[in-house]
């Protein structure tokens, strides 16, 4: 008899007012009653729906039957089939709008908590399952992944099961990408990455760090000297947007990518970094989807007064709603129907050498309304007469999203992309380019780590197919 | 690992390094730049490329020891090693077709614009370099410069060192005795170039400065490096290092670049006790 509680079990998280003031993980996992307790919710229906909710196809009623049966290792042997970053994806997994959005308890109740039952599963396979890895036997095809975010790893684990001499290039001094440099510790501890990376290390992977292709190597070379049969590229998100209103590069101005980059990457919330971050008292974070929170989040943890600032309402953030949650319990002021026109910046007329000079002393805003729903049927925001107003923050953190990075397509003869920079793919993932696939940000501009693995698989079984039929 | 095969102290604060980076060296050019961390907890610090030489797969860096991670560096001995190093990023400098070009070099900018001064003179293209230095302990690549320029004019501000002057003094004589650039091509501190530039403009003489922001990945994704030139947002990673001189905004990039002056200082403190207590 299944569990038929119309809630969902509860996972722990560090106290609000606590964890807004350290960087360790937020939420605690579930124990293994818990899980036991949860996974009994399913009601293991024939038709599966959450199975099409997911973008990497995991067998998920037969991993958590395993689960109710308290067989976690066998839970994670299914799991382990369809993705190859649980851990992560049971974190950071917009499971509401994919596999839990599908499951037929959510109708009269809660969803069964997929996501966190796959992050029991992966945690306690990592800290209790068996570590021997069966090194698969070479097939001699050699494919070059760029990039070591979710789609490269995703792309690299599949191909490198199947038999292939794979190799990583990433441009920066750690593999991982975006769960390294983007995704912040207390959400996304970085040992939880380095193991699965390791993992992937063990199955034969190479990766190889500090190579920028397009810079130091190019696609070209790779298919050419290098003798590559097959590339994939996954070089994810590039350049920050900026709005274009004046002040963007007074000092204490960042994008997210570069203030999350110098707190994730450099570690620059610890004494020990050599790399600095500013430690303002006010800040404004502009922006209203998953990395604006992460940014805001950072930004409290460092002891700032935070604001979110964003055009449309509560109920249009683009978030994640536990991320939306998570930052109003720590604190967060979100500023909704609220738009910057313009940074102030502090001038010292009697001292030009003041360093202090041309530094954020605040942020002009006007408030918004909302109209009529556009074509893509979200409702566009308009300005309130006379409703301006100075903002009072001495930093400001731009989260309007990233255009592609132009070095590979600067230097890739025949790759065609997007008049916006994305690189053309079709359904399998295949450029313009005989033999160089694609996925992940590069392709779509900012999207998931799910959708990226996604890609970096669908890419994986071409490349398999094309190389086995060359 | 990066292995420092050589390493040379030019002058007191200046130290020549030369790096083992096969795959870096293989696609260098004048112009370039470099990431690199000494340790495992330093920071990422872009240092523009000084010479390569593909063959013994190495890249030179010069550079001056002037906060906490460039007095690590300095503190590093031949068959050491570094962390990372990565490269080469930016753009080439543009040398193609320049028949005369005046070269201008500041301090340790001088590192950086030697290799563009051969590369042009390897070329056939007349080159007038010169070089501006505080005083006479402070000259770099004097020999290296006569090498490589058909006349060197060596500037410094105490007169200890050839002319005493500012190298605008000596670039303004050279126009107005009547020498016709293609182009002149500034590097140095943003103050040195803002003022090479301002006078360029006057002589309507087409300009690139080399600029050297703060910047984090330096590939293109976190947009540190942003710079602002004829009105438009840049970013030096990608679209540069070198730019439009007469199109920068100096006062910004200048303003920009003192974002963490003290954060810098204090971590350059604790280096140095940190050396002076292992010296000691």
């Amino acid at each position: 008899m299944p569990n038929m509680s119309v809630k969902r079990n509860i996972m722990p998280t560090q106290d609000p007012n606590v964890r807004n003031k350290n960087f360790d993980e937020v939420a605690l996992g579930y124990s293994p009653e818990q899980a036991i307790d949860e996974a009994r919710r399913c009601l293991n229906c024939k038709h599966k729906p959450c199975v099409g909710g997911c973008p990497v196809k995991i067998y998920i009623p037969d991993f958590i039957a395993k689960v109710a049966e308290g067989d976690f290792e066998g839970a994670y042997e299914i799991i382990a089939k369809s993705s190859s970053l649980p851990a992560v994806c049971g974190r950071v997994c917009p499971q509401e709008n994919q596999c839990e959005g599908k499951c037929v308890r959510g109708i009269k109740g809660e969803a069964v908590a997929i996501g966190r039952l796959e992050r029991f599963v992966a945690d306690y396979h990592n800290q209790n399952g068996a570590k021997a890895v069966l090194k698969p036997v070479k097939n001699g095809h050699k494919v070059a992944v760029i990039g070591s975010g979710p789609s490269g790893l995703s792309c690299a684990s599949v191909l490198a099961k199947k038999g292939y001499e794979v190799t990583i290039y990433e441009a920066l001094h750690t593999a991982g990408g975006v769960l390294v440099y983007g995704i912040p510790e207390f959400r996304l501890p970085k040992d939880i990455v380095r193991k699965e990376i390791d993992g992937l290390k063990e199955l034969g992977v190479d990766i190889q760090t500090n190579v920028v292709i397009g810079k130091t190597i190019t696609v070209d070379e790779l298919i050419g000297e290098y003798g590559y049969e097959a590339v994939f590229i996954g070089s994810g998100a590039g350049l920050p947007k900026f709005m274009g209103i004046p002040g963007e590069n007074l000092k204490g101005v960042f994008s997210a990518n570069e203030f999350l980059t110098r707190i994730n990457l450099m570690k620059a919330y610890r004494e020990d970094s050599d790399t600095p971050v500013l430690r303002a008292k006010k800040v404004a974070v502009v922006g209203g989807g998953n990395v604006a929170m992460d940014a805001a989040r950072c930004a409290k943890r460092l002891g700032a007064e935070v604001y979110i600032v964003y055009r449309r309402g509560i109920e249009e953030l683009p978030a994640r709603h536990e991320e939306v949650d998570h930052a109003q319990e720590e604190g967060i002021v979100f500023k909704t129907l609220t738009n910057p026109v313009e940074i102030l910046g502090y001038n010292n007329p009697q001292d030009r050498r003041d360093p202090k000079n041309m530094s954020v002393c605040g942020m002009k805003c006007v408030k918004m309304e909302l109209g009529d729903p556009d074509e893509s049927g979200r409702r566009s925001p308009h300005v309130k007469e006379g409703s301006e107003f100075v903002l009072d923050v001495d930093c400001v953190i731009m989260s309007l999203g990233t255009s592609p990075n132009p070095l590979i397509k600067s230097t890739t003869e025949g790759l065609d992309t997007q008049k916006w920079g994305g690189i053309i793919v079709n359904e399998d993932g295949l450029t313009s380019k005989a033999g160089v696939y694609a996925g992940g940000d590069a392709v779509t501009g900012a999207a998931t780590v799910i959708l990226a693995m996604g890609a970096g698989k669908t890419a994986a079984e071409a490349i398999d197919q094309y190389l086995q039929n060359k | 690992m990066y292995k420092i095969v050589e390493k040379r102290e030019l002058n007191k604060t200046v130290v020549l390094m030369e790096i083992e980076a096969p795959l870096v060296a293989k696609k260098a050019e004048p112009g370039q730049f470099i990431i690199l961390r000494t340790d495992a907890q330093g920071e990422r610090i872009p240092l523009t490329v000084a010479d390569f030489d593909r063959e013994r797969g190495t890249v030179t860096i010069i550079f001056q020891i002037v906060g906490a991670t460039t007095q690590k560096l300095s503190m590093l001995e031949k068959g050491d090693f570094l962390e990372d190093f990565v490269g080469p990023l930016g753009k080439a400098t543009h040398t193609q077709g320049l028949k005369k070009v005046a070269v201008v070099g500041g301090g340790v900018g001088c590192a950086i614009a030697y290799p563009v001064a051969k590369k042009l003179h390897e070329q056939g293209c007349e080159v007038h370099a010169i070089c501006g230095f505080r005083s006479k302990e402070l000259v770099i690549l004097k020999d290296e410069f006569e090498k490589s320029s058909s006349k060197y004019v060596l500037m410094s501000d105490d007169g200890s060192a050839g002319e005493k002057g500012l190298v605008t003094d000596a670039l303004r004589a050279l126009i107005t005795s009547g020498e016709k650039y293609d182009e002149v091509i500034t590097i140095g501190p943003l103050v040195m170039m803002k003022f090479v530039c301002q006078l360029t403009k006057e002589y309507v003489i087409k300009t690139v400065a080399s600029m050297n922001p703060v910047m984090i990945d330096g590939t293109g994704m976190c947009g540190g490096c942003r710079l602002t030139v004829g009105g438009k947002t840049v970013f030096a990673c990608v679209d540069g290092p070198e730019f439009d001189g007469h199109l920068i905004d100096f006062d910004e990039a200048m303003s920009r670049s003192n974002a963490y002056g003290e954060f810098e200082r204090h971590k350059y403190k604790e280096a140095c006790n940190l050396f002076n207590k292992e010296v000691k």
